[in-house]
């Protein structure tokens, strides 16, 4: 089953024939994700890497049924391109692009909130490193070797702090249902929380691992959710134990969150809800493992 | 990006938000020269600083006459300020703004931020403004009303009212305050604010709304589409090594550790960082060299971490995803061969390419301690590290 992608996805690149959107978009093609065509504003009609170039994501969806998108189009114009993605009907974007304007992803949030939840666009990212199902679909700029097909479901903030996950599972034989890279903008599509969720359905997903750090009250949160809501065992890490405490400026930030920002406190948290807390990054291969054996 | 009180209050000005009649002054005459354009018989000094609690630093100095203004200014100007928010470093004060006495009747607190769960901007206040807000948060909760906007339609004036009268504020003054919540709201609109405070907010002796102090502080990533606000940035407000690396593009922070660190992603620097620590080590810094990490970058990222004169090792941490393990060696090779490191380097290199990446650092003939996993390479610069600061110890002795 996987979550988000599979084989049969229909995969669009918006900001296909730039430089970037080029070059990742060789890499899934390579990967076997089924990537049907691509969006730049201006290009429709041509052919880009053997696959139709179309002006506006609406035309990507009615010529050939693209489900899925990834935005590699740059910060001023990426909220633009979600939204035009939400607009055309399709099921999920990863947004790829970093330095998307806070107020941007406001304004997106609230857009995809004018969609019935049966109806609205699924978006990770944006300023993450993308989806993948080992074996089936990558939807993102990981490198796919790393990831072996199996039943642990990831979902992280860091790009390469997920990559250090995966690929300490892979020396120990340990495969990856799906990996989601949820991002690290104060403003993002999908929480953990979301994801843990999707991955609870999932049948083949049997262990969730939840890479977090410090700021934002999301790990709790998910962390809260599995407590109530999963039957599946949740591990852990936060990374940020040493980091300094964030300087601020004004009075602001510490009116507006409340206590369990730092990774100390978030680590205390998880543990009382039940969540097995991966003591150091290294150790996130053995913790698995650990659990997988008590099942 | 943050900036100066002065500055928040001109852009809040143009939004028709009240503020004290007053001047910049670079000196301590520029200083009188700026009191005495200014009515009144009480002036108040304030360092410039990008920091809050600037008046429990000594950084606000009210002034009876132009002598005193003097004195204030020539005490504050060169001085390193530290305040319970600038951390043991402190900051400078090259500026002073000299502001019109007045007398308060009541002190408030109003701030508007983007409240990342809400996904909402929420505006806060207070009918209790002044130095204790942050105590009043802990002890008395209620008495801090918030109010979340939505993003479509913007604030609206009845959310404006019902702040205003959170706020306490009398019905005479209601469409003045009302006038200066809207204007606030336009303002970290329109120029995509994170954060915009005005503490205290007071009401006068003679019945006026006046923001007594106000902080903005801006999204670095709508910097590129707000050139107005790009250009007040105050480089000697942020330490020296962070501005250079900001102007490459790196982002770096400086910490109190000996081991140097240069690394792929912020969370796997952190992961790093948490590593180097339980190994037994302290790192000196924190440094995200991004994706697409060339050889000119890794070599501009080695200046910047051996610019701490206290670094002993350095570790590289590099796991490609958009970089290849290859350039990265060829980078670090390069750069190791051009500043001549006097310091042990461990390299961790993980990922795309990463074959080829350890032959060009193991064919290279440097010095270079390499590690295959993230436990070892914080062991090995760990270890580095002691065994330098022991020959160091056995020189001395």
């Amino acid at each position: 089953m996987a979550i988000l992608i599979n084989e049969s996805t229909r995969i669009i690149v918006q900001g296909f024939t730039g430089k970037i959107g080029t070059f990742h978009a060789k890499d899934m093609i390579a990967y076997g994700s089924n990537v049907v065509g691509g969006v730049t504003p201006g290009k429709g009609g041509q052919q880009h890497l053997g696959l139709p170039v179309f002006n506006t994501v609406k035309e990507a969806a009615q010529e050939v049924g693209a489900d899925a998108t990834i935005v590699f189009v740059p910060p001023a114009f990426a909220a633009d391109s979600i939204m035009e993605a939400a607009d055309a009907g399709i099921r999920y974007c990863v947004a790829i692009t970093d330095g998307i304007p806070t107020q941007d992803m406001m304004t997106v949030k609230n857009f995809l909130r004018r969609f019935p939840v049966e109806k609205r666009m699924v978006l990770t990212g944006p300023n993450c490193a993308g989806t993948i199902s080992p074996g089936r679909a990558m939807l993102g700029i990981m490198p796919g070797h790393i990831y072996i097909k199996g039943n642990v479901g990831i979902v992280a903030r860091s790009g390469t702090l997920g990559y250090e996950a995966a690929d300490q599972m892979r020396i120990m034989g340990i495969g990856i249902s799906t990996s989601v890279g949820i991002g690290g903008d104060p403003i993002i599509g999908s929480s953990h929380r979301d994801i843990l969720e999707r991955f609870e359905e999932d049948e083949e997903t049997k262990v969730v691992v939840m890479i977090g750090e410090i700021g934002g009250p999301q790990e709790v949160d998910a962390g809260l959710f599995a407590k109530e809501h999963m039957s599946k065992p949740v591990i852990a890490y936060i990374a940020g134990l040493t980091a300094p405490e964030g300087r601020r400026m004004g009075h602001a930030g510490a009116i507006i969150s409340s206590a369990g920002e730092s990774a100390a406190e978030k680590v205390a948290m998880l543990k009382e809800l039940g969540v097995t807390i991966c003591p150091t990054p290294s150790a996130i291969g053995d913790t698995v493992a650990a659990v997988f054996k008590d099942l | 990006m943050d900036i100066h009180e002065y500055q928040a209050k001109e852009i809040l000005t143009k939004y028709g938000v009240k503020t004290a009649e007053g001047g910049l002054a670079y000196s301590p005459e520029e200083s009188v020269q700026r009191a005495r354009e200014i009515d009144g018989n009480v002036w108040v000094v304030k360092a410039q600083i990008h920091s809050g609690a600037r008046g429990k630093a000594g950084g606000i100095k009210v002034c009876k006459t132009h002598d005193e203004v003097r004195t204030a200014a020539e005490e504050l100007l060169g001085k390193n300020l530290v305040t319970h928010q600038t951390g043991p470093a402190g900051k400078v004060c090259s500026r002073v703004y000299v502001e019109a006495g007045m007398q308060i009747v009541k002190e408030m607190y109003l701030c508007f931020l983007i409240d990342r769960s809400f996904e909402r901007i929420v505006m806060i206040g207070s009918g209790k403004g002044g130095m204790e807000i942050e105590e009043l948060t802990r002890t008395n909760p209620d008495a801090i009303k918030k109010i979340y906007i939505e993003p479509a339609v913007g604030l609206q004036d009845f959310q404006a009212r019902e702040m205003a009268f959170a706020l306490g504020v009398e019905a005479t003054q209601l469409s003045h305050a009302v006038k200066a919540i809207r204007g606030c709201y336009r303002a970290l609109r329109d120029f995509d604010a994170n954060m915009l405070e005005i503490n205290p907010l007071v009401v006068t002796g003679t019945g006026e709304l006046i923001a007594l102090d106000a902080k903005m502080s801006f999204d670095d990533n709508a910097l590129f589409r707000r050139h107005e606000i790009a250009e007040l940035r105050d480089k000697t407000q942020g330490d020296h090594r962070e501005v250079a690396a900001a102007d490459y593009g790196l982002s770096y922070i400086g910490l109190k550790g000996d081991i140097g660190c240069m690394i792929n992603g912020a969370g796997l620097a952190m992961a790093t960082m948490d590593m180097i620590k339980l190994a037994g080590g302290e790192p000196a810094n924190f440094l995200d060299v991004g994706g697409g990490a060339s050889a000119e970058r890794t070599e501009r990222a080695f200046r910047l971490v051996l610019a701490d004169k206290g670094v002993k090792a350095i570790l590289v941490n590099i796991f490609a995803g958009i970089n290849r393990c290859d350039w990265i060696a060829e980078g670090v090779v390069h750069a190791v061969r051009n500043i001549d490191m006097q310091v042990p380097l461990v390299v961790r290199l993980s990922g795309t390419n990463v074959e080829e990446g350890r032959r060009i650092i193991a064919e290279s003939g440097l010095p270079i301690i390499t590690a295959a996993t993230l436990a070892e390479a914080a062991n090995k610069v760990v270890q580095a590290r002691n065994e330098v600061i022991a020959e160091e110890g056995m020189k001395k002795v």
